[in-house]
């Protein structure tokens, strides 16, 4: 464990320098702790893969005394204390020329077939990291090893929201249109951001997501439903 | 209510930030100078959370619908009333019907405006304050344009006051910028470092409200320039590949996958804000405690600005 400081208003808590579940489990269990406690100064905080930002106030708790308090609560950070996971089901539709525009490309790239690709990215059940880079967007693991493939030897800059792409051991849901180097399966039709919405953002740390292949009509359907404000997404 | 007659660049609604949504990925937003955002807020009488304009540049041109007061503090951009020049720093009363103008920015970058009894848009997310990125916040999540109107909530008397002269900050010259290492200091050479603190940084233009960007001399890793992603606080200095530095401001990605070498004090958040395309800034290396030392410091010299004028 290491505390690192970042500026005079937050201090990154380091558990570890790896992408594993159990690491980020004791993130994810730490940050829980610190909102459970309501430690003294705290203001908000950011977990990662390996990491916990805390953002403080200097002028309610000291750098040092809110490291020690920390640091206390650091050993009972297990997955003992988080509540049970949400899991959460996105329809996909994967494929089709404009929506899952790499699949062919990540198929033949992985000897495999488009079919048989779709099967073990759809059969896989993913775990949320953390919640970053842009709003909503999920950093995900979960995939059958044989599907790992490496990133885009030259990102695109345009990857469209509810993109569904796969690079390394990540997958990842592109909430709102940015650039991006993961090749891209397929998309989902339920809005991962959005502003107009009480709560803009679907996905959370820690929730589980399970893909549900579904056909373009169905996709269109859905996407009706989102626009009419009718659609609820399957959480459990 | 005031009406935009001429919308001016790039000019958004902020508050003091959206708090505890950066773990859905969504930043705090807010002024870039939060100094003179709290400055144009007290000289209206309204509490330092209350909404006002961030403009960028150039200011706005508008009309009041209503007599009220307000303030521009921030960048100097001349203020005009009906076609009379007004002071900024300091309250500016208004009748009903008056147009109000702020021309291009002479020194700095942003100036704000605040209206006595403060902006009445939308709370999202428990605040005003507008993420373009994002699309969310102030006036529909974008910037004004022509034709918008905004509602002001009912200011209580207003003062007239004004800001102590030496406390008006200037943002001419090349200001020097204080920062605490880390939190990846250590992915970096000796003589990166050296570089940081000993050269000067020159912000480039395409630097917005995300981050500012900066050229000057290389800062060097010493075993790569990616991490496993973790959290962005403000002011951190991310150093990419290519050695140039990137501080990461109010609208910042709340993670991202590289090293940052630095951290500024927030205290000197502004300075940076402030700098347009083109001016050098240096960096001061300090630690945590001097930090927080000048933070208080900075906290005292707020309450200290501003003055009642006398009758």
């Amino acid at each position: 464990m290491r505390f690192l400081p970042a500026g005079d208003l937050a201090v990154c808590v380091e558990l570890g320098e790896e992408i594993s579940v159990e690491v980020n489990t004791r993130v994810r269990a730490l940050e829980y702790l610190i909102q459970q406690k309501g430690l003294t100064g705290v203001v908000e905080t950011v977990p990662a893969y390996s990491s916990l930002l805390v953002y403080y106030d200097p002028r309610a708790v000291g750098y040092e005394p809110l490291c020690a308090a920390i640091a206390e609560l650091v050993p009972q950070a297990t997955t003992a204390v988080l509540p049970p996971a949400r899991l959460v089901e996105l329809p996909c539709c994967y494929g089709d020329a404009e929506l899952g525009f790499d699949l062919d490309a990540a198929a033949r790239r992985l000897e495999l077939a488009p079919d048989e690709l779709v099967r073990l990215h759809a059969g896989a059940e993913y775990l949320v990291y953390f919640i970053g880079f842009t709003p909503g967007l999920p950093y995900m693991t979960g995939m059958p090893e044989r599907i790992n493939i490496p990133r885009l030897d030259t990102p695109r800059t345009k990857t469209p929201p509810g993109s569904v792409g796969i690079g390394g051991i990540q997958c990842c849901i592109y909430s709102v249109e940015s650039p991006g180097g993961f090749w891209i399966l397929g998309r989902t039709p339920v809005p991962l951001y959005d502003p107009s919405a009480a709560e803009p953002t679907l996905l959370r740390p820690g929730d589980r997501v399970r893909f549900r292949r579904i056909e373009r009509a169905e996709f269109d359907a859905i996407g009706a439903a989102v626009t009419a404000r009718t659609y609820r997404p399957v959480i459990t | 209510m005031i009406r935009v007659l001429d919308p001016g660049p790039q000019t958004t609604v902020q508050d003091l930030g959206r708090t505890g949504q950066m773990r859905y990925g969504i930043p705090p937003s807010g002024p870039v100078d939060r100094f003179a955002f709290v400055l144009a807020n007290r000289l209206v009488g309204n509490p330092d959370t209350a909404a006002a304009l961030e403009c960028t540049l150039m200011g706005p041109r508008f009309e009041t619908t209503d007599a009220g007061a307000i303030a521009v503090t921030g960048a100097e951009m001349p203020v005009t009333v009906n076609g009379q020049s007004a002071a900024g720093w300091a309250t500016i009363p208004l009748k009903a019907g008056d147009v109000v103008k702020l021309g291009p920015a002479r020194t700095g970058v942003r100036s704000y405006v605040a209206f006595a009894g403060g902006l009445d848009v939308p709370l999202v997310l428990g605040s005003r304050s507008t993420y373009l990125r994002g699309r969310v916040g102030g006036v529909d999540g974008r910037a004004l344009r022509k034709a918008d109107e905004l509602r002001v909530f009912a200011p209580g008397p207003v003062r007239r006051r004004r800001v102590e002269p030496q406390t008006i900050p200037d943002y001419t010259g090349e200001p020097t910028v204080r920062a605490v290492l880390g939190p990846q200091a250590d992915r970096f050479t000796a003589e990166g470092l050296d570089a940081l603190f000993g050269g000067r940084y020159e912000v480039q233009p395409q630097s917005d409200r995300m981050g500012s960007r900066l050229r000057g001399p290389r800062i060097a890793h010493a075993r790569g320039h990616d991490i496993v992603s973790d959290g962005i606080a403000l002011g951190s200095i991310q150093v990419p590949g290519d050695g140039q530095p990137i501080v990461l401001l109010v609208d910042r990605q709340s993670t991202g996958g590289y090293t940052k070498v630095a951290t500024i004090c927030s205290c000197d958040i502004w300075r940076v804000g402030q700098a347009r395309p083109g001016q050098s800034l240096r960096f001061r290396r300090i630690d945590v405690d001097e930090a927080h030392r000048l933070l208080r410091e900075a906290d005292r010299a707020l309450e200290a600005a501003v003055r009642e004028e006398s009758a």
